[in-house]
Formats: C-alpha cells, sequence, structure tokens
C-alpha cells in the first residue's frame, strides 16, 4: 500500500500536511532559520559598519574607551556564552536521544547561564552610568583625558565610542532576552513531552538562534573590550 | 539533512578549545605587537566562530547544499557592505 501516491503515512500530528516527510519539513525549518539568520548579519552589520568606520577616524578615543572597560568581567561573559552554548550544543544531542529530563535540565542550565550574562552585562552598564561615560548630557570622560595625557582625546568623539558600546552590547543583550523567552518555551514544552527523536525542530532552531547570538559575542568581545590594551609609551 | 548526533567528547573538546582561545585573545592583548594585535583578535574570534558554526550549529555535517549557499552569500553581503563603505570613508576622510 505504501506504494500508493495517496497513501497516507502513519506519522505523528507534528508533520504538516504539505510535506512529503518529516525530513522535509525539518530541513524547510533549519533553512528557514539559516536565511533569518542571514538577515540578522546584515542587521548587525550595519552596526559593524558604523564601529569601523568611526574607529578608524577616531582610534585614540576608541582605544581609551576600551580600556575603561572591565576586561575580566568582560572574558568571564564571554566564557558564561561559550558554556551556555555548550548546554544548547548537548541540549539537542539530548533532544535527538530522546533524553527528555537531560533536555529539561540543558536548556534550563542555558537559562542560567544566559541570566547570569544580563547580570554581569547590568554591572558593566552601572559602572558606566557611574563614570559618567553614557552618552547624553552628563557625559563627561574628563578622567580619560587625565588617565592618558600621552594621547589627545576628543571628548566629542569619545562619545561615539560610547554611543555605539552602549547600542551595539544593548542589541545583542535584547537579543539574549529573546533567547531566554524562546528557551523558557522550549523548556515548558520539552518538559511535556512534546520533543521526541522524529521530531526535536523546534529545539534545533532555537539552538541555531542561541549560537548565532553568541557568534555575534565573540566579535563584540574583542572589538569593544580588546582594541589597545598594550602599555603606552 | 540527515540526522547526526555527534559524540558529546566532541562537544566538550570544542568547548573547551573556545575557552582556552578566549583566554589566549585577552592575554595576547595586553602584548605590544604593533598593528598585529587587531589581526590576532579578529583571528581568533573568527576561528571561534568557525568552531560554533561548524560544529555547534551541525554545519559541518549537513548535507544540504542551500544551507552552506545561505551562510556563504550572508558573510558576502557583509564583507560588501564593509569593503564598499571603507573604500569611500578610506579614501575621502583620512586622505
Amino acid at each position: 500500500m505504501s506504494d500508493s501516491p495517496i497513501a497516507v503515512e502513519q506519522h505523528g500530528p507534528e508533520l504538516l500536511h504539505h510535506f512529503v516527510d518529516a525530513e522535509q519539513q525539518r530541513d524547510a525549518a533549519t533553512l528557514g532559520m539559516w536565511l533569518f539568520l542571514a538577515t540578522e548579519i546584515m542587521f548587525f552589520g550595519g552596526m559593524f559598519c558604523a564601529y569601523l568606520i568611526y574607529r578608524y577616524a577616531y582610534y585614540n578615543e576608541f582605544a581609551a574607551g576600551s580600556r575603561s572597560l572591565d576586561i575580566y568581567l568582560g572574558t568571564i561573559n564571554t566564557a558564561v556564552l561559550i558554556c551556555s552554548s555548550l548546554t544548547v550544543a548537548l541540549g539537542v544531542r539530548a533532544a535527538q536521544m530522546g533524553k527528555r529530563k537531560l533536555l529539561v535540565i540543558l536548556l534550563l542550565l542555558t537559562i542560567v547561564f544566559g541570566l547570569a550574562f544580563m547580570g554581569i552585562k547590568g554591572v558593566e552598564w552601572y559602572q558606566k552610568f557611574e563614570e559618567h561615560h553614557v552618552p547624553g548630557h552628563s557625559f563627561n570622560a574628563a578622567d580619560l583625558v587625565k588617565e592618558y595625557p600621552q594621547i589627545h582625546i576628543d571628548q566629542q568623539h569619545e562619545q561615539i565610542y560610547f554611543s555605539l558600546y552602549f547600542a551595539m552590547t544593548g542589541l545583542h543583550a535584547l537579543h539574549m532576552i529573546i533567547g531566554v523567552g524562546i528557551f523558557i518555551f522550549l523548556t515548558c514544552y520539552a518538559w511535556k513531552g512534546r520533543y521526541t527523536p522524529k521530531y526535536y525542530t523546534p529545539v534545533e532552531i532555537g539552538g541555531l538562534y542561541w549560537h548565532f547570538v553568541d557568534i555575534v559575542w565573540i566579535y563584540l568581545f574583542p572589538l569593544l573590550y580588546l582594541i589597545d590594551r598594550k602599555p603606552l609609551r | 539533512m540527515s540526522e547526526h548526533i555527534m559524540s558529546s567528547k566532541l562537544y566538550y573538546t570544542i568547548w573547551i578549545a573556545l575557552l582556552c582561545l578566549t583566554v589566549v585573545t585577552a592575554a595576547v592583548s595586553f602584548v605590544d605587537l604593533g598593528r598585529f594585535n587587531t589581526v590576532i583578535a579578529l583571528v581568533i574570534a573568527t576561528v571561534k566562530a568557525l568552531l560554533v558554526v561548524l560544529f555547534f550549529m551541525h554545519v559541518k555535517y549537513t548535507s544540504e547544499k542551500l544551507t552552506k549557499i545561505v551562510i556563504a552569500s550572508a558573510i558576502f553581503w557583509l564583507f560588501l557592505l564593509l569593503a564598499l563603505s571603507m573604500a569611500d570613508y578610506g579614501t575621502r576622510l583620512l586622505s
């Protein structure tokens, strides 16, 4: 009977009727996610382009601003995100193998790492508010001018560095918040046992999103924190 | 894409490599290498991104060519944006 074109295969309710089989459905969903990520690359790309142009023009101010960031918190945050990527990758593996409890634990761990990242980021932002390094009326980089008398620092140009710092880390943080939301959703459904070795596409493409946000940070970390840390002559 | 279950050992190896590269890139930034500081920072970031894309995002094991085309064209468009913008600003702004 299975050779008949009108044969109805045995499959779960998750297979939508306009797909031939589960594999085609999964491929389509994955490709759709990659297309979305391609648009995300261009979305962040505009910011990276603005960063490149202003770093080229105002290198001294960018270097001084970069030195004022907390490199230890930045490195710890990078490690936290890498750990969250590991738990996501292991989570997809747990879903592939049908280990429901392990999947829920790994998804919850990912959320914890994501919130830890946001917490550390919040501490860093708070420090910037205290130092008056937030662009706007109360912006004041006199401390940087005093700290690095060897290099000429223009306060207005310094503000551009911090504008980009807040815009880029802010946009990244927004993606983290959305990511945590997606993972709360995934955890609830994983707990209900909705994901099986035959159907775990939401975990897979939610994971792709999370890894993408991780990659954005992998680039933001050296570009914002490590511009010029070498000893000044 | 036929599903391919990677061994968890490989995931842990990639994880440790990513953590080591993070420490290396932070440490190297304190050494004075002139303009190579930026080059090394970007090379390390790209190696880390590649590890994540190939293994964590399963691109190494996907047989779906369309996915690879989408990734390649996304990177191409990004470079087009950066290269043409810098061709303009680089020749006008600081000349």
